[in-house]
């Protein structure tokens, strides 16, 4: 890569261009990169405004304060909007940032594509909330939108709901494409791909899952788009379609989708808690070999969202045992983790217990979706509150937990400044008590038969659902102080040092805090960060 | 750079050649579907076979009930019966029987039968000769008729199956239909 010289003579003496134009015209990664957190802090903001709607439509039974007609709209954007507009652009910031860094590469591989792929995001979101205000108002079919009720029975705004998920899926896919070029060909000399970190890798293979199944769902929009407009029936039976065919091809997009949101929140984990328990990762090739495991194995269980569709035994069988399976490497991870920790001197500062907090909290949802697994069982828990609550425990304290995390151990390398510790701490204690006071009491109503997506429900729930309303409400409002801290951090706050953590190791520590508007622009010289100190300190 | 460009751009391609390949296989989805219906014998779907090819010989020993089931999906406003809920017959036995069908609205109306089969396992070995779900079926208005099914059980079918349902649900699809259509005369349960 000598001929790298060539772009330090051009780039080296300038910064960013003034005004809007540099976040238009970027082709930064770290720019592209905060344009990509701050969206989805924007949509984490305005999907949480929808839960909290449904939250206060269910605090008590009745109907109090919205149509059930704009609950479902509610409960379908909440999904759609924290699912593709706040989890997954989340962690594409997160790897627009870090990869470089942490691979020693001057910038992602396709910089224009990866400006692009940002700026269809806005338009693609801006479109799909404007159905809300049309006639006959949005989506409002559960955000898996299951033919013929996104169809036949759809609301007219529908279309617009298409060409928005056509538009996410190409931003997905372009920026899936640039991290793989950026991992494979931009990597500091002397690094082989064992000595990624691990987010790396995650993201690695969460770029192939992206660029495997993303396809599928702009096919199975592209059928939907076809059977309402052009006179098809792909999921008509009126016309020899099916309705089942709908659910599978959009479950064989759906379930690599959830590992797509919590493969790199694996990655972030396995940063933040060898950095804070001062030993190096334990089981390193274990945890690729995992990884790309549960890659692998989400391609073959996706009918296990469908057990009540009416599948023939050896059916239920394949894909309960298949799910069941899945619980091993994801074991191993857990196992690794709490290794990691063993016999380390461990601090506690916010990441970390974010990080810890998610390895606790995940794994109870790990294990309600073992429960759900379990194919004779989950005739009884199938649509009900207990599914919200699985996904919940691996989405919330999961994903966004994991993407928190990140946000505080790479916070004062990416702006220069410490955060407030004390308030993180204070964020993370009324993130953690309101997480688990939303969603654990739905375990209990789902297993009471609580079915989901309803507006109004049996008295006999009254009780747990108001304690997860109080819940959802302190969740959400201890969010400002998360807001608050993040920007006060970027404005001021004591000079972070390059290393910022007293474990901190990984190519992204060595440059300045802040690092220059264009870093390793040379090359640096790869030596593996556990080989030459075990302890990384 | 040059290199580096070039490799980028290799990559580049191949991985769209992957998007596009997974977007078609998306679309793949859809006949592989079916075939696997059709070979597993899963999800009851019935060939719509037409004509026999082959003889079958009538194996008088063996009794099976066939059962008729008419179900209506949703907005559907006829009326459709089995003339006979339930018939016996033998393995390669013709047999004919009808449904009847009534469209009590005020405007002509165009109907689709979609038949299923339980246990889908019985799906193969129910030969149609002649049914009126091969076509699409128009009503006028207030119209009443009998529709003709031409139906034998194959001698293949195995020894367990003692009782086939056969089940037909009835779709709208009237050009321009709209779900909102007025009904003509209010039917008596003994019309039909």
């Amino acid at each position: 890569m000598g001929s790298l010289e060539q772009s330090v003579h051009s780039t080296g003496h300038h910064g960013p261009a003034t005004g809007i134009t540099r976040w238009l015209y970027t082709t930064n990664h770290k720019d592209i990169g905060t344009l990509y957190l701050f969206f989805s802090l924007t949509m984490f903001f305005i999907g949480g405004c929808m839960a909290l709607t449904i939250r206060a439509e269910l605090f008590q039974p009745g109907l109090q304060l919205v149509r059930p007609e704009f609950f479902n709209q509610m409960t379908t954007s909440h999904g759609l909007i924290m699912v593709f507009g706040a989890v997954m652009p989340a962690f594409v910031g997160l790897a627009n940032w870090l990869i470089p860094m942490m691979i020693g590469a001057p910038d992602m591989a396709l910089p224009r594509m990866n400006n692009w792929s940002f700026w269809i995001l806005p338009f693609a979101f801006t479109m799909m909330l404007s159905t809300l205000l049309m006639e006959g108002g949005g989506p409002n079919f559960g955000w898996t939108f299951y033919a013929p009720l996104s169809t036949t029975y759809a609301p007219p705004s529908v279309t617009f709901f298409i060409f928005a998920v056509h538009m996410m899926g190409i931003s997905s896919i372009m920026g899936a494409i640039n991290v793989i070029a950026t991992i494979l060909n931009m990597r500091a000399p002397g690094m082989k791909l064992m000595d990624m970190p691990l987010f790396v890798w995650t993201w690695l293979i969460t770029a192939f899952l992206l660029i495997a199944v993303m396809p599928v769902l702009a096919g199975v929009v592209t059928m939907m788009l076809m059977d309402i407009h052009f006179g098809t029936s792909f999921f008509d039976a009126a016309g020899g379609g099916d309705p089942v065919l709908f659910q599978h091809v959009f479950w064989f997009f759906g379930h690599p989708e959830v590992y797509i949101m919590i493969l790199p929140a694996f990655g972030v984990v396995s940063e933040i808690i060898p950095t804070f328990a001062r030993k190096r990762l334990f089981g390193y090739t274990s945890m690729v070999y995992a990884t790309a495991s549960i890659a692998i194995l989400s391609f073959i269980v996706w009918a296990h969202h469908m057990f009540a569709v009416g599948m023939p035994l050896a059916g239920e069988l394949f894909f309960m045992f298949t799910t069941m399976l899945i619980a091993v490497p994801t074991g191993v991870k857990v196992f690794n983790w709490v290794a990691t920790m063993y016999r380390g001197s461990m601090t506690f500062e916010t990441p970390m217990l974010f990080a810890l907090a998610f390895v606790v909290l995940f794994t109870i949802g790990g294990f309600s979706g073992l429960m759900l697994a379990i194919a004779p069982a989950d005739f009884q828990y199938h649509d009900t509150y207990f599914v919200v609550a699985h996904f919940h425990y691996v989405l919330v304290p999961g994903s966004i937990f994991a993407l928190m995390a990140a946000t505080y151990f790479w916070l004062p390398k990416w702006t220069g400044h410490m955060y407030n510790e004390s308030m993180a701490k204070l964020h993370f204690w009324l993130s953690f008590i309101g997480v688990n006071i939303t969603f654990f009491p739905m375990h209990f109503l789902g297993l009471a038969g609580m079915p989901r997506r309803i507006p109004d429900y049996a008295l006999q729930f009254a009780d747990f659902n108001m304690v997860a309303t109080f819940g959802a409400f302190l969740f959400g409002f201890s969010q400002l102080v998360f807001v608050y801290n993040i920007i006060s951090c970027i404005r001021s706050g004591r000079q972070a040092t390059d290393r910022v953590w007293e474990g901190s190791h990984g190519l992204e520590w060595t440059l300045p805090s802040p690092p220059p508007y264009h870093s390793f622009t040379e090359p640096p010289v790869f030596t593996h960060p556990y080989k030459e100190n075990d302890r990384g300190v | 750079m040059n290199q580096l460009q070039q490799r980028n751009r290799s990559l580049l391609i191949k991985l769209l050649a992957g998007t596009v390949l997974m977007f078609g296989f998306g679309f793949l989805l859809v006949p592989l579907y079916d075939v696997f219906c059709d070979v597993t014998g899963l999800n009851g779907k019935l060939q719509n076979t037409g004509a026999l090819t082959q003889e079958y010989k009538v194996d008088s020993k063996r009794q099976i009930r066939v059962q008729f089931l008419a179900v209506n999906n949703e907005s559907m406003p006829w009326r459709l019966r089995p003339e006979q809920a339930e018939i016996s017959v033998h393995p390669g036995q013709m047999t004919q029987t009808a449904f009847l069908a009534f469209n009590p609205t005020e405007r002509n109306m165009v109907a689709q039968a979609i038949p299923s089969v339980a246990p889908s396992e019985a799906a193969p070995y129910l030969h149609k000769v002649n049914c009126f779900c091969f076509e699409q079926q128009p009503l006028a208005a207030g119209e009443k008729r009998a529709m003709p099914l031409v139906f034998m059980v194959d001698d293949q079918l195995p020894g367990y199956i003692s009782t086939i349902t056969l089940s037909y649900t009835l779709f709208d699809i009237t050009p321009e239909s709209s779900p909102v259509s007025g009904i003509a005369v209010a039917p008596a349960r003994s019309v039909l």
